[in-house]
């Protein structure tokens, strides 16, 4: 299966990746091979097979309604690439 | 009318559980920053999220009360995209399989009742809050994080394009905040940001079924703040096309100081959440006997309230719907009736005279200092004669004011209402004795006069006359 630049730039701002114009090809070409790859699947009739959720044949785990301690304050904020005041601290997020 | 409004809504609503939805942290609001979360909220490596079994009750229940289909098979799949409000870089949600579809909510709305479908309630975690070092986001240079919100639960309540208009979009959150609050499974709370609503608003020639090009307002916080976000952005849409325009599908916000939405220029592209099954919670099953279960746990609500009041109280169709807008109310009401009042006069005195003091109060009927069996107390001695109405309204003050029985009060303030035949009489005669101009009035054929001598009478006996007695022995004199 084909992907296209477009798709391959879209996806790329999706997952906030930035690809190189020289780049583009090499990539276009190794994606194109993965979805190839995955595209035997399609020979399968699953006609009558229901999609499955999960890959373990697991139902209903739960836990109940209870209050566990958090974690230490400094614990928690330990891998913040900075901090302010006991906030995660993150630059401008909104886009012109 | 040229053009129809049309209006679907999005409400979140957060639930009242101890924990959060997939981890044990606290949900208990206003901590310091960044003390309710662990690494499962913060989304660190090699954490493993848990359902809280309350989540799901909850929101089998509300599912129930709103009419929908509980999915016998239901799943978690995850919301991608990037915004420092969610450590993970998705949002746990339920995406093509959520617990409930096909409900619906029954408004009314200036005597006609419209049912608006609910399309699906799905559960899933809240975000963290962000905190902006400028004055608005976009004179900020960096952005302050706090991670206590994230994981809350939330219920995500969608309905079909349905209502017509603002007022049928605030009384359709009116309604389903109160059937929430009977559930008391949210604090609904709009101003806190315990129930949200986003509004896909569009417009379309009155006539035609195509729908028009949406928006969606959000950050209106109150019920008049959604009623004026829906008038201003339906009206905005009709001069846009009226002038030749065209709508612009986008997000738009509500600035509730200028009275306008704004747009809120997010790329097109942003909104491809690429949604896929979350691997790390496994599939629910829920069984038709735990439904039947669920629905036994129900309590009456709103509309089957509303139904009994008129039908067993004679309440009209407005009374009941004011009495059973809180359970509170509702709950007050029938404990009185149960303690032996009169249906109406109970509710009469609800609406009238202790509405205004809870509301002055800012409480609900549970806290009133008056308990609805000392309501009936008092309305029992109306009906004995020992106070008069007028004189009740005075108890009714004092026992607010002292949570005091009426009898304690009447007895401490002497208002024992007088029905003595003599000391009337002498009141009777005292007042005749006074106002010949109004002796001779009635006697001249102005019926009206006898109202002016009533009242003398009454005032001469600080209210404590028994009105009827009055009337009827100053007719007497009168006619002598």
């Amino acid at each position: 299966m084909k992907i296209s630049h477009e798709e391959i730039q879209k996806i790329a701002l999706l997952s906030r990746l930035h690809i190189p114009d020289e780049k583009l090809a090499e990539t276009e070409k190794a994606l194109s091979d993965i979805l190839t790859y995955v595209e035997q699947l399609e020979e399968l009739d699953l006609t009558d097979v229901q999609p499955m959720a999960h890959a373990v044949p697991l139902y209903n785990v739960y836990r109940e309604d209870k209050v566990v301690p958090s974690l230490d304050h400094e614990l928690a904020l330990s891998n913040a690439p900075e901090e302010d005041n006991g906030y995660f601290k993150v630059p401008r997020v909104v886009q012109e | 009318m040229k053009y129809e409004t049309v209006v679907g809504l999005e409400v979140h609503t957060e639930l009242k559980t101890k924990s959060k939805i997939f981890c044990g942290c606290t949900t208990e609001f206003g901590g310091d920053q960044n003390t309710h979360v662990c690494p499962v909220c913060l989304g660190l490596p090699g954490c493993l999220p848990v359902l809280n079994k309350k989540v799901l009750d909850y929101a089998i229940k509300v599912g129930l009360a709103l009419h929908c289909d509980i999915l016998g098979f239901n799943k978690f799949d995850r919301k991608n995209y990037y915004y420092p409000d969610l450590p993970k870089n998705f949002q746990t949600s339920q995406y093509d399989l959520p617990i409930c579809l096909n409900g619906y909510l029954d408004i009314e709305v200036g005597g006609k009742t419209r049912r608006i479908r609910i399309t699906r309630i799905h559960m899933e975690e809240d975000a963290g809050k962000l905190v902006h070092s400028g004055s608005t986001i976009s004179t900020s240079d960096s952005s302050n994080v706090d991670y206590n919100r994230t994981g809350v639960p939330l219920l995500e309540i969608v309905s079909e394009p349905d209502m017509r208009s603002g007022e049928e979009a605030r009384a359709y959150v009116e309604k389903l905040r109160s059937i929430l609050k009977y559930l008391d499974v949210s604090d609904v709370r709009m101003e806190e940001g315990s129930l949200r609503c986003d509004a896909n608003i569009s417009v379309r020639l009155v006539g035609d079924d195509k729908l028009g090009t949406k928006t969606e307002i959000k950050n209106m916080n109150s019920l008049s703040a959604l009623q004026k976000g829906v008038e201003y952005e339906a009206l905005r849409q009709a001069e846009l096309v009226d002038d030749g325009g065209q709508v612009v599908q986008e997000t738009r916000t509500w600035d509730d100081g200028k009275g306008m939405t704004l747009s809120m220029r997010k790329k097109e592209a942003e909104n491809d959440y690429r949604y896929f099954p979350e691997p790390d919670l496994v599939p629910l099953t829920i069984s038709d006997e735990q439904i039947e279960d669920a629905r036994k746990t129900l309590p009456e609500l709103p509309d089957a309230k509303m139904a009994r009041f008129q039908d067993e109280y004679g309440l009209s169709n407005e009374d009941s719907r004011i009495l059973t807008a809180l359970r509170e109310t509702a709950d007050y009401l029938d404990a009185t009736v149960k303690a032996g009042a009169d249906a109406k006069g109970a509710a009469n005195w609800m609406l009238g005279d202790l509405s205004k003091m809870v509301n002055e109060a800012n409480i609900t009927f549970k806290d009133a200092p008056v308990k609805p069996e000392q309501l009936a107390k008092m309305m029992a001695l109306i009906t004995k004669g020992t106070i008069s109405g007028k004189i009740a309204k005075k108890v009714l003050a004092s026992m607010w004011d002292t949570g005091k029985d009426p009898d304690v009060i009447v007895e401490e303030q002497g208002l024992v209402q007088i029905t003595d035949t003599g000391a009337i009489e002498a009141l009777v005669k005292q007042v005749i004795a006074d106002n010949p101009k109004s002796v001779e009035d009635f006697k001249s054929g102005k019926g009206k006069a006898i109202g002016f001598l009533v009242g003398q009478v009454m005032k001469a006996s600080k209210g404590k006359a028994n009105p009827g007695m009055v009337n009827q022995m100053l007719k007497e004199e009168l006619s002598k």
